[in-house]
C-alpha cells in the first residue's frame, strides 16, 4: 500500500495535474480569504462553503486516471501479480488522492492563524468545517475512484465523475423541484403521495451539501462523520470488487 | 514446482483454455508454443494470479493460486506480453517502486543495480521510460520480473518486437537465468523455443497437443529432408533426369515461378544426401541450377499448419508427420510466398 501511495502521489506531480489542482485551490482560497478578511469577518470557515463548487469541478482531475490509466497502460498486470492485496492497491490510491486534496486545503490553516493573531477565535468552529471538507473530499474521491475503475478512458471517467458528484452534492436542489401530489382520496393516491414525500426527504437528507452544512455549526455530530465515512468505505469496497470482477470476467 | 490439473478458463461463452494438465519441476525451462490466440497468455495470466480460473487447480511450490495468492505471487516474476510500465517514471524510479511493491528483503540499491546490470539497462536508468525504445522497454519489463529474485519466471513472448541483436541478447539472458530459475516462456516461434528450452508444450485452441523435449519434437518435425531446386530447363526433360539420380525417392514439378525455369521438389531416400548428385546431373545435362534449397527451413510453416488443424487431427499428424509433410508440401509450396509475407507482418 505504501509503495502505491508514494507512486500515485508522485504521479500527480510528474504531470501538470497536481499543480493545476493546487493552483486552482490556492487561487480561489486566496480570493475568498481576501474578501472575508477585507470585510472584517473573522470567520475563515465561510471559505469552505464557497469552495464546494471548486471542489466539485476539480475532483474529476484528481480521480479520473486513478484506476483507468493502469488498465489502459496494462500496468494493472504488475500490480495484480504482485504480492499485494487488492484493498492495499485501492487504499494506496485513495489516500494518495486524499493527500493531494488535503495539501490543497493547507492555506486555510494559515488563514486561521492569521485571523487568530488579530482576534480571538473559536478554533472548533474552524476545525469542524475543515473536517467536514476533508470527509466530503474523501467521499467524492471514493466515488470518482470507483467510476475510474469501471472504464479504461480517463475522459469518460472524468465526465461521469463530474455528473455523479454534482448529483450527490446537490440532489437536495433537485428535490425542491419535485412537487408532492395533493393527498388523494383513494388508497393508491395516498400511497403515491407518501412515496414521493419519502423520496424528497431522502434526497434532502442524503445530499452531501446538507450533511456538509451541518458541520458548520459548533455542535459536533457523529452521524454526519459516519455518513461520509460509510460512503467512503462503500465506494472503496466497490472499487476493490470492480478490480476483482475483472479477474473473473 | 508448478502443478496444473484440469485447468479451464471461460470468457463468457468462449472457452479459452480447456482441461489443461502439466507439471513443471524446479529448474526446468519450459516453452509454451502456439499460434496467437491459442491460450498461452491466458494460462500464464492464471498462473500469475492475474486472471481467475473457471475450473481446475493450479499450485506453485505447494501453494494454491486461489487460496494463497500472495504466497504464489511472491514466488513468481512475470513479464506480460506488453511490459507493464509507468511511462512517466524513470527506469530507476520504476524499479524502486516495484521493489517496494513486492516487499523485497534484499538490500535495495545493490539489488536494483544488480538487476539493471543483468539486463543491461544501467546506462539508461535516469531516463523516462516513455523516451525509451521498444527494446529497452522490454528489458525494463524484464528487470521488473527479476526484482526480488523469484524462483519462477514467467515470460510472455519476451522477444517479440525486438531486433535480431536484442533477440539474441534476451535469449542468452534467459539461458543464463535458466541455470537457477524455473522458467516458462511463450512464443509462436519454434526456433526460439528450441534455442532456450529443455521442454516444449504445444498449445492450440486452448488445449495441449504435445509435451516433449525439443529434440524429440524436432526429430519428428525434421523428417522433411526434401529439397527445392530451380533449374533453367524444360519440365519433362528434367523430371526424367532427376528421377534417375541415385538416392532420389521422388520428384515433383512445382511449376514455373521464374521465367524460363522450373521448380522441383526432390525427396531423397532415408539418410541420403543427394545435393551433390543433383547438381552434377543438372550440369551433365548442360542446364543451369539457379538455386537448391533445403526445405527443413519450412518447418515453421508445418508447425503453423499443424496448429491450424483440429486438435485431434494435429495429434494424429504429430504421430506420422512424414505423410503430413508430403501433403502439406503439395498444398503449400504455391502459397509459400504469400505465407512468408504474412509471417513477416505478424
Amino acid at each position: 500500500m505504501r509503495a502505491i501511495f508514494k507512486r500515485e502521489l508522485k504521479a500527480y506531480f510528474s504531470t501538470p495535474v497536481g499543480f493545476l489542482v493546487l493552483a486552482a485551490y490556492y487561487f480561489f482560497l486566496g480570493i475568498y480569504f481576501s474578501l472575508i478578511y477585507s470585510a472584517g469577518s473573522p470567520d475563515v470557515s465561510m471559505i469552505f462553503m464557497a469552495m464546494v463548487t471548486i471542489i466539485v469541478f476539480t475532483m474529476p482531475l484528481i480521480t479520473m486516471r486513478l484506476m483507468s490509466e493502469d488498465r489502459r497502460q496494462k500496468v494493472d498486470q504488475v500490480l495484480l501479480t504482485s504480492p499485494v492485496k487488492l484493498s492495499g492497491i485501492v487504499l494506496g490510491k485513495f489516500f494518495a488522492a486524499l493527500t493531494l486534496f488535503c495539501i490543497g486545503l493547507v492555506p486555510t490553516v494559515i488563514f486561521e492563524m492569521i485571523v487568530a493573531s488579530k482576534v480571538t477565535v473559536n478554533f472548533m468552529s474552524f476545525l469542524y468545517p475543515l473536517l467536514g471538507t476533508v470527509l466530503l473530499g474523501g467521499a467524492l474521491i471514493a466515488i470518482g475512484m470507483f467510476i475510474s475503475s469501471l472504464t479504461e478512458s480517463a475522459v469518460i471517467s472524468a465526465i461521469l465523475t463530474l455528473v455523479v458528484n454534482f448529483l450527490a452534492i446537490y440532489m437536495s436542489t433537485f428535490a425542491s423541484m419535485i412537487t408532492v401530489p395533493e393527498s388523494a382520496t383513494n388508497i393508491f393516491g395516498k400511497l403515491w403521495a407518501k412515496i414521493v414525500e419519502l423520496f424528497v426527504l431522502v434526497l434532502n437528507k442524503a445530499a452531501f451539501i446538507t450533511v456538509f452544512e451541518s458541520f458548520d455549526s459548533n455542535i459536533f455530530s457523529i452521524e454526519n462523520v459516519i455518513y461520509f465515512l460509510s460512503i467512503i468505505v462503500a465506494f472503496v469496497f466497490l472499487s476493490v470488487r470492480s478490480l476483482e470482477k475483472r479477474r473473473w470476467s | 514446482m508448478i502443478e496444473v490439473t484440469g485447468l479451464s478458463k471461460r470468457y463468457g461463452t468462449y472457452l479459452a483454455v480447456e482441461n489443461v494438465n502439466f507439471s513443471i519441476s524446479k529448474g526446468e525451462v519450459v516453452g509454451f508454443l502456439g499460434p496467437n490466440g491459442a491460450g498461452k497468455s491466458t494460462i500464464m495470466n492464471i498462473l500469475t494470479g492475474y486472471l481467475s480460473l473457471t475450473q481446475g487447480t493450479v499450485t506453485v511450490d505447494g501453494f494454491n493460486v486461489i487460496d494463497n495468492p500472495e504466497d504464489v505471487k511472491k514466488r513468481i516474476g512475470y513479464l506480460p506480453e506488453i511490459p507493464p510500465l509507468y511511462i512517466d517514471m524513470t527506469v530507476k524510479e520504476y524499479l524502486n517502486f516495484i521493489y517496494d511493491l513486492k516487499k523485497v528483503k534484499f538490500p535495495k540499491t545493490a539489488h536494483i543495480d544488480e538487476v539493471m546490470r543483468l539486463v543491461q539497462i544501467d546506462h539508461v536508468k535516469g531516463r523516462l521510460i516513455k523516451n525509451l525504445s521498444k527494446g529497452y522497454r522490454q528489458r525494463v519489463g524484464f528487470a521488473q520480473a527479476l526484482i526480488g529474485n523469484p524462483d519462477v519466471l514467467i515470460l510472455d513472448e519476451p522477444t517479440v518486437g525486438l531486433d535480431p541483436k536484442q533477440i539474441i541478447e534476451i535469449r542468452n539472458l534467459i539461458a543464463k537465468l535458466g541455470k537457477n530459475h524455473t522458467i516458462i516462456l511463450s512464443s509462436h516461434i519454434l526456433s526460439e523455443i528450441q534455442a532456450v528450452c529443455k521442454r516444449v508444450i504445444i498449445i492450440n485452441k486452448g488445449e495441449i497437443i504435445a509435451d516433449d523435449t525439443p529434440e524429440a519434437l524436432s526429430a519428428k518435425l525434421s523428417s522433411d529432408r526434401s529439397l527445392t531446386a530451380r533449374i533453367v530447363c524444360s519440365e519433362e526433360e528434367m523430371l526424367a533426369a532427376l528421377k534417375t539420380v541415385k538416392g532420389v525417392k521422388s520428384v515433383v514439378c512445382l511449376g514455373s515461378k521464374e521465367k524460363g525455369s522450373y521448380d522441383f521438389a526432390i525427396t531423397p531416400m532415408e539418410n541420403a544426401d543427394v545435393r551433390a548428385a543433383v547438381f552434377e546431373r543438372v550440369s551433365e545435362r548442360g542446364r543451369t541450377l539457379l538455386s537448391l534449397a533445403d526445405n527443413s527451413l519450412s518447418l515453421e510453416q508445418v508447425f503453423l499448419r499443424l496448429t491450424e488443424q483440429d486438435n485431434s487431427e494435429a495429434r494424429r499428424m504429430l504421430g506420422n508427420l512424414e505423410e503430413v509433410l508430403e501433403e502439406a508440401e503439395q498444398n503449400d509450396l504455391d502459397e509459400d510466398a504469400s505465407e512468408t509475407k504474412e509471417e513477416v507482418e505478424e
